[in-house]
């Protein structure tokens, strides 16, 4: 079985459907890439995978590891490994990006039943994952993402992801806002997390962020369900032709 | 930032009530008949065995008193006060006298569930204190006397003196005579004058010219008995020179009646002397209808005397039903400086009114204001402030920022800064804001795997940091579990 099943999603905000009856699967280890229009619901995939208020579930199930996971709070599938990078990263102001991080891991572990890490060790694993990412010490000891560049924002998603090591990550449009030089630092921080152990959704409106990350399957999401599923070669398509094609196809 | 664990733990610990200092100490206790009087100020002054101008002092208070009206201002509502259908009086049956030996072992059981060490022996001894830890002297007083000070043989040694109010109307008359009512005034308002009246105990301190107090210290207030109003008194002055950093904290049990606290603290600055004065407020806010819980009418003001002369007051409010309270400075003298730094929590129907003054009145005299206001449940919370530069104060400068954080839909806060300026040479800045805790950022938090407590107590302890950061160590660390416990049940 599939590590992540979504089985016939339907899914409304304040009255109105946004997802009508998505099916995804994503293997264990596999990197899923999801593109599509705007408006076509990639990112209220993401935020009813991880748990957010004001999505109300209407039909259909989600699946982790076989258990579902839609009666479950927020931190409930985080501990299980569900770890979504924002596409709009929150700013917590007065609390240092250092203290945020180790409140994170040891919540997760606490309710994993594993124990705390001990601070020197937790030092040392987020300012080693901190260099790889081109993260200075002072931007541990700064609020988190106050002040930051959009950047620094999506960088600092990366190094949660990285610190907190899930078994699914989301990605949700980490490509927005970036130049290239940015987006290749974020993307290498994400290949170097890739792991037979780790399933990720990579989630984007455009196809270069899949030329640094390379997906193992792409599917089209078109008003609110796949439309289309394929290798890597489907972005390429996309980019040519653009989503005009699937216009129709979900009506 | 293990304190926040800590403080969840300490949450979780909490089953129904929020409320952990609730309990009441069952002793016999003596009071003074019920009701107020020039009887009742009499029989307090007598059980101190004051000598005459005290209770001249006091007396003359009572009569102003009968003059004078309850202020109407503040933007707190609560019942009528019946003055006469209160205890202006209570103490412990057994008194403490030579020792701590004497204390009534209840008493020294309530203090040690507060997690108040008294016994200074066993501090002394500390089986395994952690490097670097400070003692702290503590004077505790339980309803209107004090039960027992620490330390005080140490204190002395350094010139220091700390002991209960009533002690040093006797040991010190005068001292007590040349600074007692020079800050705040027997007419000062109707709180503060009734205090004079019938004001049962507090503390005094003394550090003379030169002497850095070699010890925090410290005074632990307990209300007990029922129906009984706690008016303490607390005075400190530090002469030329001297530094002194004060504490106090504040418990009382669950009642459903409401309780009076309308306490007077003043501090005296000298030549080139500072004062920190840090206080955790955690009197009973009453039940989850607004039943019960203390009315807090408190009156604190500095006044820095002397050229170059520092008053700090720190303050983490969390209880009481009600608080009017606004620490100030005088800052009389040329190059002093006052600072404010202030964390009020509001939760349930809580009403705070506080806030600070800063009176310029010296050349080169500078002041901050930093107050953190955090209201939730059906609370409302207001910062009132006032700065101003007299005729003389040239070069006066004010820094003033006010945040508010609103927890849900119910709660409100307010700011009311009020500014003069005499001389134009005055520089004030004000900022203000006012942010709600965001869903958002809970779910930002929630889904990197912290519960909606942890998310919520993080999101403060980030809000109120550049406070917390004024209190000494081991209160900032009590300040910190406080005020996740007081937010316990704003979320989710």
């Amino acid at each position: 079985m599939a590590f992540l099943e979504v089985k016939n999603l339907h899914v409304e905000i304040e009255g109105k459907k946004i997802l009508n009856g998505l099916n995804l699967s994503v293997e264990k280890g596999k990197v899923v890439a999801i593109m599509g229009p705007n408006g076509s619901g990639k990112s209220t995939l993401a935020y009813v995978l991880a748990g957010k208020d004001d999505y109300k579930v209407t039909e259909g199930d989600v699946l982790l590891n076989g258990e579902s996971i839609l009666e479950m709070a927020p931190d409930e599938r985080a501990a299980k490994g569900v770890f979504l990078a924002f596409q709009y990263p929150v700013e917590v102001p007065g609390v240092a990006t250092m203290t945020f991080l180790r409140t994170a891991l040891n919540a997760q572990r606490k309710t994993r039943g594993e124990a705390e890490f001990s601070t020197p060790e937790f030092m040392k694993l987020v300012r080693d994952t901190a260099t790889h990412l081109g993260i200075s010490q002072e931007m541990l000891r700064r609020a988190v993402n106050v002040g930051f560049s959009g950047g620094e924002k999506k960088r600092n998603e990366i190094l949660q992801m990285a610190v907190l090591q899930p078994r699914l990550a989301v990605l949700d449009e980490t490509d927005s806002g970036l130049d290239i030089d940015a987006l290749k630092i974020v993307a290498e921080g994400v290949n170097r997390l890739r792991s037979p152990e780790r399933s990720m959704i990579v989630i984007t409106h455009y196809q270069r962020l899949l030329e640094f990350i390379v997906p193992d399957v792409v599917h089209v999401l078109a008003k609110g369900k796949v439309v289309k599923s394929g290798g890597k070669e489907l972005a390429l398509e996309l980019e040519a032709k653009g989503y005009a094609q699937y216009a129709g196809e979900a009506a | 930032m293990p304190a926040v664990q800590e403080t969840v733990e300490q949450v979780r610990r909490i089953d129904v009530d929020q409320y952990k200092y609730g309990f009441v100490t069952d002793i016999e206790s003596e009071k003074a008949p019920k009701g107020l009087s020039e009887d009742t100020v009499r029989f307090i002054s007598a059980k101190k065995n004051e000598p005459d101008w005290m209770l001249a002092w006091r007396l003359e208070a009572y009569r102003r008193w009968l003059t004078m009206r309850e202020p109407t201002w503040a933007r707190v509502d609560y019942p009528k006060i019946d003055y006469q259908d209160a205890y202006y009086y209570s103490a412990p049956k057994k008194k403490a006298l030579a020792s701590l030996d004497e204390v009534d072992p209840e008493i020294l059981k309530t203090y040690e569930k507060l997690g108040i060490p008294l016994r200074e022996q066993e501090i002394l001894a500390g089986v395994v204190r952690p490097e670097g830890e400070r003692r702290v002297a503590v004077d505790a007083v339980f309803d209107s006397v004090s039960v027992a000070t620490t330390f005080k043989e140490e204190l002395k040694r350094a010139g220091v003196i700390f002991m209960p109010m009533s002690e040093a109307i006797r040991e010190h008359p005068e001292l007590v005579k040349k600074y007692l009512g020079s800050v705040v005034p027997t007419s000062d308002n109707f709180f503060a004058t009734l205090n004079s009246a019938v004001f049962s105990d507090g503390s005094f301190v003394y550090v003379p010219p030169g002497v850095r107090c070699p010890m925090e210290l410290s005074t632990y207030f307990r209300i007990n008995e029922a129906n009984t109003g706690q008016f303490e008194r607390t005075l400190i002055i530090a002469d030329k020179g001297a530094y002194v950093s004060y504490l106090e904290g504040c418990t009382a049990p669950m009642r459903d009646e409401n309780q009076l606290h309308a306490a007077v603290v003043e501090l005296v600055a000298h030549d080139d002397a500072e004062i920190k004065y840090s206080t955790v407020q955690n009197w009973y806010p009453g039940d989850a209808d607004g039943k019960g819980g203390i009315f807090n009418f408190v009156t604190k003001r500095g006044d820095c005397r002397g050229t170059r002369s520092k008053i700090s007051w720190t303050q983490v409010e969390t209880g009481s039903a009600i608080t009017w309270k606004y620490p100030s400075c005088i800052l009389r003298g040329d190059n002093s400086r006052g600072e404010f730094y202030s964390i009020a929590i509001s939760n349930g129907h809580q009403q705070v009114d506080s806030g600070t003054k800063m009176l310029h009145l010296g050349k080169n005299t500078t002041s901050r204001i930093i107050s953190k206001g955090i209201a939730a449940g059906k609370s409302n919370n207001t910062y009132r402030g006032l700065v101003t530069a007299h005729r003389k104060a040239t070069n006066a400068r004010n820094f003033t920022n006010c945040d508010s954080l609103l927890i849900g839909h119910d709660c409100g806060a307010h700011t009311v800064p009020y500014i003069e300026a005499k001389n134009s040479s005055a520089v004030f800045e004000h900022e203000a804001t006012t942010s709600k805790i965001s869903e958002d950022m809970l779910f930002y938090c929630r889904q990197r795997g912290m519960s909606a407590e942890e998310a919520t107590a993080l999101v403060v302890n980030g809000f109120v940091k550049d406070v917390l950061q004024q209190l000494p160590m081991e209160f900032a660390v009590e300040a910190q579990k406080l005020i996740s416990i007081s937010l316990e049940g704003s979320v989710g």
